[in-house]
């Protein structure tokens, strides 16, 4: 087989895989930043695929079904907030209620309304994004190298893959370039220099959970609505998780998190690819492999390879006034 | 225009059971500097968080130039016109001085903007008030007498007339100590207004035009700093006479108990904190540390006692010598005569949680008196606190009461009477008073001198200079990692203080 169109396949596949991840892990960046950890991105995620889907379905409009799973995320990451920030309960243990919660009721809710066996009815037409074709990409295609590389990697993909990577440069000028980035990693280094200086952390940290639960709120939508045509249980598989290595990997910085996604999504794009197909030298890898290979290289990769990740310093305690 | 700066009436605040402050009157006038002195719990601490909007008062009234005024958050401080310096400093540690002066004072939503003019604002507060830092330095990077500047700097670029500073020396020399109050008289002279909270009475001597004493709860009295002495400040903020200087006989040094020979330690980010350190303790001397925290004592502590691995060096206990690389662990090391009592209680010497009775034997545990089989023996542990207790006057006396509901002062005497009624051969003690009240300082000083009159190797080390001057023997200086110079008690402040900022010892040198 030709080499660079393997490749070209690998990279376009790559690209497509790593959109949720890319939402994800900006998501978190936003909360962890601010001090809440969040291991509840897949929860939020998997609810917002589901009312993706499902609102899709019902109103044949793609807009109703990106907003429901907006608000779904938006609206779990409020009872994340309220458990972690306001009643200053384990964040580790709000988040993990929050993803068994929501992979049991997306179930139980699609099996009672759609009786697809968990699913939502198969999205057409309007209720899913369609992919977006740059001009003159079909013209170009035969222009060697070049070619390829403009009709296939950067045009033809769905609105929301062009929105993740645009995110990565925004979310980077929120953080770094504006007041409100300024006190939203403020509050996560120390809430109390942020309170003293008479900003309300509370208020600071709820609205960085919300900024979270916008974004998880796009990954899940990207999952039902574009990536495929409808909801299936249990369709984030992980990529909470992964997006959540691929955050502690980047060291919480937007454009290290953009990179190690597609690190992660490049792994698994080469493992979906490689199913079947034996390895020049090696033989055949189990698939399982493969798929643990973005956990084992985060593992590997913080052990000793890229220096110590070091959270923020407040990250994961809730604020209490001294007295 | 009146010549008040803030008045607070009747303030009364209760958590819970406890009344914090009751029924508080205070005056400040325009321009002086007031101190409020009082033990640890006598509720400054809460005052002045009223003051700056952390709490609300119960009942009482605040009144700011002449205007009562409503206090509800720290925004409403300031906007009276109020800032304050913490006793720990309140900022963010991997954000530049411009970004933590004007955080929250931010003048738009685009950080650049904001960042240029702060810039301009910062270099006129520089030079009107000779407060110089580079506006781009992380906070991280910079020494703590600066970073307290930028605190005090991030007062004024928020307009504040009123200072409060909320024990601002405790993590400074003398020499920078000194050097903050240049800069409170030269704010002072502006017309600043500013109000010093302390438990030392030097620096309310040194300063202060007025005094107000605190003594639980209650505002005890207030007096112009001229008319009142170090004597009367101190029996008004115990309620009695104490002794403030401590009694101690001539040491008898016997033989050397305890060597530290050529420790090297390493922190977990490779730094070194502990810089090839030896010395010698006999039997029967106090041998004092000094230096500013965060001079390599606590690795010194905590390695000496087994807690921490070095990368090279060894101890002599009882004239065994013992590798502090590898082995050393601290049962082993309690085993062979040494007894510790950890700087920080809190989190290495108590556990909080427990009962006093189960922290009283915490790490002698395994000893066959407190044993039954494999069972503790909690009626022998419990026969065994209530001694400690009695001969240590820890109180409330009940070995059942949970840790963390008793004082500071009354905890440390918990692992005192744990670590001392051992019969250790060497006593290692770090900051045996920090955060205790100034009646069992008296008591614990006086305990500490008793186990060096018993022929005991003692080494003490502290941050508060007095109470290293009062108790050492011999009195060893540590700055970066290294012992810079021995001196004996009798050696001035000065002396010390320049050896403690890292001023080379002149005689060692030349030698």
């Amino acid at each position: 087989m030709d080499f660079f169109q393997t490749l070209m396949a690998l990279l376009e596949s790559t690209i497509r895989v790593s959109v949720p991840l890319i939402f994800a892990a900006l998501a978190g960046l936003f909360t962890e930043r601010a001090g809440v950890f969040d291991i509840g991105l897949e929860g939020k995620m998997l609810g917002a695929a589901f009312a993706a889907g499902a609102v899709a379905a019902v109103t044949g409009s793609v807009g109703a079904g990106l907003l429901a799973a907006v608000l779904i995320s938006v609206l779990l990451s409020l009872v994340h907030g309220f458990a972690s920030i306001t009643q200053r309960g384990s964040q580790i243990v709000s988040g993990v209620a929050i993803n068994f919660i929501v992979a049991g009721s997306t179930v139980i809710l699609g099996e009672a309304w759609f009786r697809q066996g968990g699913r939502t009815p198969a999205l057409s037409g309007d209720a899913r994004f369609q992919t977006i074709t740059f001009p003159f990409a079909e013209e170009l295609r035969g222009v060697p190298i070049i070619g390829p590389i403009y009709a296939d990697l950067l045009s033809g993909h769905f609105l929301l893959t062009y929105l993740a990577f645009a995110m990565v440069p925004i979310s980077w000028w929120i953080l770094y370039r504006t007041r409100f980035g300024l006190r939203l990693r403020a509050v996560g280094e120390n809430p109390g220099a942020v309170d003293t200086a008479g900003i309300s952390v509370i208020w600071m940290r709820y609205k960085a959970v919300i900024c979270c639960g916008i974004l998880c709120g796009f990954a899940g939508a990207y999952l039902s609505l574009a990536m495929n045509a409808g909801f299936v249980k249990g369709m984030t598989a992980g990529k909470g998780y992964i997006a959540l290595a691929a955050l502690i990997f980047a060291k919480w910085r937007p454009l290290n998190i953009m990179l190690a996604c597609l690190l992660f999504g490049f792994l698994d794009a080469f493992a979906i690819r490689l199913q079947g197909n034996p390895l020049p030298l090696i033989g055949q890898v189990p698939v399982q492999l493969m798929q643990a290979l973005p956990y084992i290289l985060t593992v590997i990769l913080l052990a000793g390879f890229i220096g110590k990740a070091i959270p923020p310093k407040a990250g994961g305690i809730p604020y209490v006034k001294e007295r | 225009m009146s010549d008040i700066a803030i008045e607070l009436r009747g303030i009364d605040k209760s958590f819970g059971l406890v009344h914090a402050n009751r029924n508080i009157n205070l005056t400040v006038r325009k321009g002086t500097i007031h101190g409020i002195i009082g033990e640890n719990g006598a509720g400054k601490s809460t005052l002045m968080s009223i003051l700056y909007g952390f709490y609300q008062a119960d009942k009482g009234e605040i009144v700011v130039d002449g205007k009562t005024v409503t206090i509800k958050d720290p925004n409403a401080a300031i906007a009276s016109g109020i800032g304050m310096v913490h006793q720990h400093f309140m900022l963010v540690e991997n954000f530049t001085v411009l970004e933590n002066v004007m955080l929250g004072a931010e003048d738009s939503q685009i950080l650049n903007t904001s960042i240029a003019k702060a810039r301009v604002e910062l270099k006129r507060l520089e030079r009107e008030y000779a407060l110089e830092v580079d506006p781009d330095a992380l906070i991280e990077e910079l020494p703590v007498g600066l970073q307290q500047r930028v605190e005090i700097l991030k007062a004024l670029y928020r307009k504040a007339d009123i200072l409060i500073l909320d024990e601002p020396t405790g993590v400074l020399t003398p020499a920078e100590a000194d050097h903050l109050f240049r800069i409170l008289g030269q704010l002072k002279d502006q017309g600043k207004t500013i109000i010093l909270i302390t438990h030392k009475l030097r620096e309310i001597m040194a300063i202060t035009d007025e005094v107000s004493v605190m003594r639980r709860g209650e505002m005890v009295a207030t007096r112009p700093t001229g008319e009142t002495s170090v004597e009367e400040l101190a029996e008004l903020m115990v309620g009695r006479r104490v002794l403030l200087r401590v009694d101690k006989g001539e040491a008898n040094p016997g033989a050397v108990k305890f060597s530290v020979k050529n420790l090297t330690v390493r922190d977990g980010r490779g730094v070194t904190m502990v810089d090839n350190v030896s010395f010698d303790i006999r039997a029967g001397e106090i041998v004092g540390i000094a230096g500013v925290a965060g001079n390599g004592q606590s690795e010194l502590l905590e390695t000496i006692s087994g807690i921490r691995k070095a990368v090279s060096g060894s101890v002599d206990l009882n004239g065994t010598p013992i590798d502090m690389t590898g082995n050393a662990d601290p049962r082993d090391l309690r085993d062979r005569g040494l007894a510790h009592v950890p700087e920080d209680r809190h989190h290495v010497g108590l556990v909080l949680k427990f009962e006093e009775s189960e922290n009283s034997i915490l790490g002698y545990h395994h000893d066959k008196r407190y044993l039954n089989g494999v069972f503790l023996n909690m009626d022998a542990i419990r026969a065994d606190a209530e001694e400690k207790i009695k001969k240590y006057d820890i109180r409330p006396p009940n070995p059942r009461l949970r840790t963390a509901n008793f004082s500071g002062g009354n905890q440390q005497k918990i692992v005192l009477a744990r670590e001392m009624e051992r019969g250790p051969d060497v006593l290692i003690i770090g900051q045996p008073t920090r955060g205790v009240d100034v009646g069992a300082i008296e008591f614990i000083h006086k305990r500490i001198i008793e186990m060096r009159d018993q022929g005991k190797a003692v080494l003490l080390v502290s941050v508060e200079l007095d109470e290293i001057r009062a108790l050492s023997d011999r009195i060893l200086v540590m700055f970066a990692g290294r012992i810079v110079g021995e001196r004996a008690p009798d050696a001035t402040e000065g002396e010390l203080g320049l050896l403690m900022a890292g001023v080379e010892d002149r005689k060692e040198a030349a030698e």
